[in-house]
């Protein structure tokens, strides 16, 4: 096989390659926002988790380009040829030492974005002055002027439990907090600090474009929180640690209202689980007396 | 065949042992049956082929598992497989491939070329290396025999409290802790063997300065098991005790922990994944060299950072449990150690690179797995950073990006160094030259199968798909990136098909390859392909990182022919 022959199979591969590349593209409108980022858009520290995301990916495509760079220039440049011999080195200590320098020097660097940008990851904000009214409470992670709108998130096999209010993770039963499932409704522009626990397995709480994912252990509190804008959103989560069989179907939705429509479906939401209460306590009462129970 | 004559009579043969090294059966064949043979051997070739070719089954049977998650995958609301059958392929996925393929396959070129590169004439304990192998099959037995009662299904982390006995009642559970067990003693005894081999065995002359890289590796890869293995061991045996003896480690509701788990279970996972790509880094560090017709760009550093990485590898662990309950403190202690062990990683990058810069490259199989290698995992090495910085691993652990991460660096890195390996030794092993068209078409599958199925997946990551879900709504932005995804593994998995085609067909009809087809470097190249039960007759004295450049040298002076370096022309096709 000749040279030629090489070159035109190479052109070949070289096409085939760049053709899989451009379907692959095409197949691909939808989302692409999302084919280098993380989402984001729902809360401040997502906001905070995708700038810290593309600072880091900007380095990284830097260091991307210039290693494969120079991995496929030599493949191309140094093939064996005839009369071309090979450079006997056997190392260059300046360039070795300078290389593991820069390496060195990138991380430092990535090391020092990432500390100036944890608080606002890790630190709520205040709520806007057009979000709930608030009064202040003393459990971890707190706003600076205290205070906060806590709701409890329950992870179970396969569903995620949500009781609203301050003190839910004392005594979310003797204070008769309204609860839902899987859909979780909260007020917009509030600062709202998530205290997850599990009562089985371990689960992970994670909305994505609410921020990071947090997991549910049995037996320990993790909070995290988040902040979210837009009134009318409706976010899709999803938990993110093995927890069983149905895994898949343990899926979190959060749909953000105003403050009016949040007081509002909270008293909602209080009535019809004192009527399904005061039902079920009936039902008690009947089955008892007739000795079915 | 136009230049090199080392030997003093004419060759009359196409391809000529270069240079013509005399190695002799001292020790006739029993007249037994040959199966018995193989049972019975303590021969470390023989141990190391059954190794590889056992693995090789063992990474059929994971990929056929990843194959019907993927298409179980390919489209939304698929029901191809049941829930329960996803948790178990996925379960048996992962622990086949990390303890049934990826470790014991490094064992198997271990066995075979680590006496066989320091001038030994066989491992320190041979016995011992015949039971380490038993050891590896009765572990995959006993694992696989649960496909007829009820597979395992927690994930290859098997975290309690899903692992523990109200989760997880089946004897399935039981059966991965066995394995982990027998798998685990195994790769201890293998381990202890490697480094009694490896310190007390080499030919004269070969100092530390002049050990093999490959051996270097497999030497780090051995302390590597020796520190990580117990620790697993010990966890594995308080899950048991837990799960049927009333203990209560890992049981929350008896003041246990499940976080107390994660933290073993990772003291040894993260060094196992070291583990497993360590004596690949050693193969790219064969194969680079001998095929640029360079010295190794950097030894000291290459040799170096595979210490350093050894010593890293045991501090990073907790970069697996950023999302769990653990304090800020120590998520920034993991950040900085799993950014440090980017440091001598990113170092034999660029000394693979500097080796092929202004090298006479010649294009062969084992080339193109190598160079893929250092294209794939560079991606993979670059997307650890992302997970390494915690509140980015918020958005990202548990998730498809994750899984793409891993395959960059397991598949991309371990199993393409390993082709390179089977590329590059399989002449060595068989005394026949493997198909160089039919090699590069299997590379060339396996290079597009490879990017189309896994890089799609960092784009699912972040468009929040998490890992190990059995279906998925359509209209979230995830069908069209799964079924590129599950494509493109059907590329991936014809690909590897093609090469186990070339290994099969290539022991017919490939042409013989002679002692040292490829101008090797290293002391596996001295004797006859394959090499006789003894090895060697004579072991020559060694002098540099590269015996086998010497001894050319020397014949060439000794004949007055020069050795011109650069060309192909010793590549016998078929």
């Amino acid at each position: 096989m000749g040279p030629h022959h090489a070159k035109l199979r190479r052109r070949r591969v070289g096409a085939a390659v760049a053709l899989v590349l451009a379907i692959s593209l095409m197949l691909a409108p939808s989302a692409l926002a999302n084919f280098f980022t993380p989402k984001s858009g729902g809360s401040p520290n997502a906001n905070a988790i995708d700038s810290l995301y593309k600072l880091i990916l900007y380095v990284a495509a830097f260091v991307f380009v210039v290693v494969e760079g120079a991995l496929f220039y030599s493949v191309y440049k140094f093939r064996a040829k005839k009369g071309a011999a090979a450079a006997q080195i056997h190392g260059n200590t300046r360039l070795e030492i300078g290389w593991t320098v820069a390496a060195g020097v990138i991380l430092v660097v990535l090391t020092v974005i990432t500390f100036v940008k944890l608080p606002s990851i890790i630190d709520p904000p205040n709520s806007s002055s057009n979000g709930l009214v608030l009064s202040a409470s003393l459990t971890a992670p707190t706003p600076p002027n205290g205070k906060k709108l806590t709701i409890c998130i329950q992870g179970r096999q396969f569903i995620w439990r949500y009781a609203y209010g301050n003190g839910c993770q004392d005594n979310a039963f003797s204070l008769k907090l309204p609860y839902s499932y899987q859909e979780m409704v909260v007020p917009a522009n509030t600062t709202v600090v998530l205290v997850i626990q599990s009562i089985d397995v371990i689960h992970s709480w994670w909305v994505p474009s609410l921020g990071g994912k947090v997991d549910a252990v049995p037996g320990y509190t993790t909070y995290t929180w988040f902040k979210a804008p837009h009134a009318g959103a409706l976010y899709h989560g999803q938990c993110a640690q093995l927890c069983g069989r149905e895994h898949y179907a343990m899926t979190a939705l959060v749909k953000v209202v105003t403050p009016a429509q949040y007081t509002e479906w909270l008293q909602q939401q209080s009535s019809a689980i004192t009527a399904a209460n005061a039902q079920v306590t009936q039902l008690r009462q009947i089955l008892t007396a007739n000795g079915n129970l | 065949m136009s230049t090199t004559d080392y030997a003093v009579r004419p060759a009359p043969q196409a391809v000529r042992p270069v240079p013509q090294v005399i190695a002799h059966e001292v020790i006739k064949p029993r007249q037994t049956k040959r199966w018995l043979d193989w049972i019975l051997t303590t021969d470390h070739k023989r141990i190391g082929i059954m190794y590889l070719v056992t693995t090789f089954v063992f990474f059929m049977l994971g990929g056929v598992e990843a194959l019907l998650m993927r298409s179980q995958l390919a489209v939304p609301n698929n029901s191809l497989v049941t829930a329960e059958h996803y948790n178990e392929l996925l379960t048996l996925h992962g622990t086949t491939m990390i303890f049934l393929f990826v470790v014991p396959v490094m064992a198997g070129f271990g066995n075979y070329f680590v006496p066989l590169m320091i001038g030994a004439r066989d491992m320190a304990f041979p016995r011992l290396n015949a039971l380490s192998y038993w050891l590896l099959l009765l572990g995959g037995i006993v694992f696989y025999a649960t496909l007829f009662y009820h597979p395992p299904e927690a994930g290859w982390w098997s975290y309690p409290p899903l692992s523990s006995i109200q989760f997880s009642p089946s004897g399935g559970q039981d059966a991965w802790i066995f394995l982990i067990h027998l798998t685990g003693i195994s790769s201890l005894l293998g381990a202890i063997n490697f480094y009694a081999t490896i310190v007390n065995m080499r030919a004269p002359g070969m100092s530390w300065g002049r050990l093999p890289l490959f051996v270097w590796t497999v030497l780090v890869y051995a302390i590597l098991l020796i520190i990580a293995l117990p620790v697993v061991a010990a966890a594995v045996t308080m899950l048991l005790t837990d799960r049927h003896f009333g203990t209560h480690f890992f049981d929350p509701t008896s003041h246990g922990s499940p976080v107390l788990w994660q933290h073993l279970f990772w003291f040894f996972g993260h060094p196992e994944v070291y583990i497993m790509i360590l004596p690949g880094f050693g193969i790219i560090s064969e194969v680079i060299p001998v095929f640029s017709r360079k010295p190794i760009f950097g030894y000291k550093a290459i040799a170096a950072a595979t210490v350093a990485i050894a010593f890293l590898a045991t501090l990073v662990w907790a970069h697996h449990m950023f999302v769990s309950p653990v304090p800020i403190v120590v998520l920034g202690f993991f950040m900085l150690s799993s950014f440090l062990i980017g440091i001598p990683t990113g170092v034999k990058i660029f000394n693979w690179i500097a080796t092929l810069w202004r090298g006479s490259i010649v294009m062969s199989t084992a080339l193109y797995f190598a160079v893929g290698f250092i294209a794939v995992f560079t991606i993979g090495g670059i997307t650890g950073i992302f997970l390494a910085t915690f509140p980015v691993d918020w958005q990202l652990n548990d998730t498809y990006f994750v899984v793409a991460h891993f395959h960059y660096v397991l598949m991309g890195g371990a199993v393409f160094s390993i082709f390179a390996g089977i590329y590059y030794w399989y002449p060595k092993i068989t005394g026949r030259l493997m198909n160089e068209t039919v090699g590069k078409a299997s590379f060339w599958l396996m290079f597009i199968g490879f990017n189309m199925a896994f890089f799609v997946q960092h784009a699912l990551g972040l468009s929040g798909m998490p890992r190990r879900i059995y279906t998925y709504q359509p209209g979230l932005g995830w069908s069209t990136y799964n079924l590129i995804s599950t494509i493109g593994s059907f590329i991936f998995a014809l690909g590897i098909l093609v090469t186990i085609y070339n290994v099969a067909r290539s022991l017919k009809v490939g042409a013989l390859a002679g002692p040292d087809p490829w101008k090797g470097n290293t002391l596996e190249w001295f004797t006859t392909s394959p090499p006789p039960v003894n090895n060697f007759d004579a072991i020559p004295r060694v002098r540099s990182v590269e015996p086998m450049r010497d001894i050319r040298r020397q014949i060439e002076r000794q004949t007055g022919v020069t050795q011109k370096t650069g060309g192909s022309e010793q590549f016998a096709r078929v």
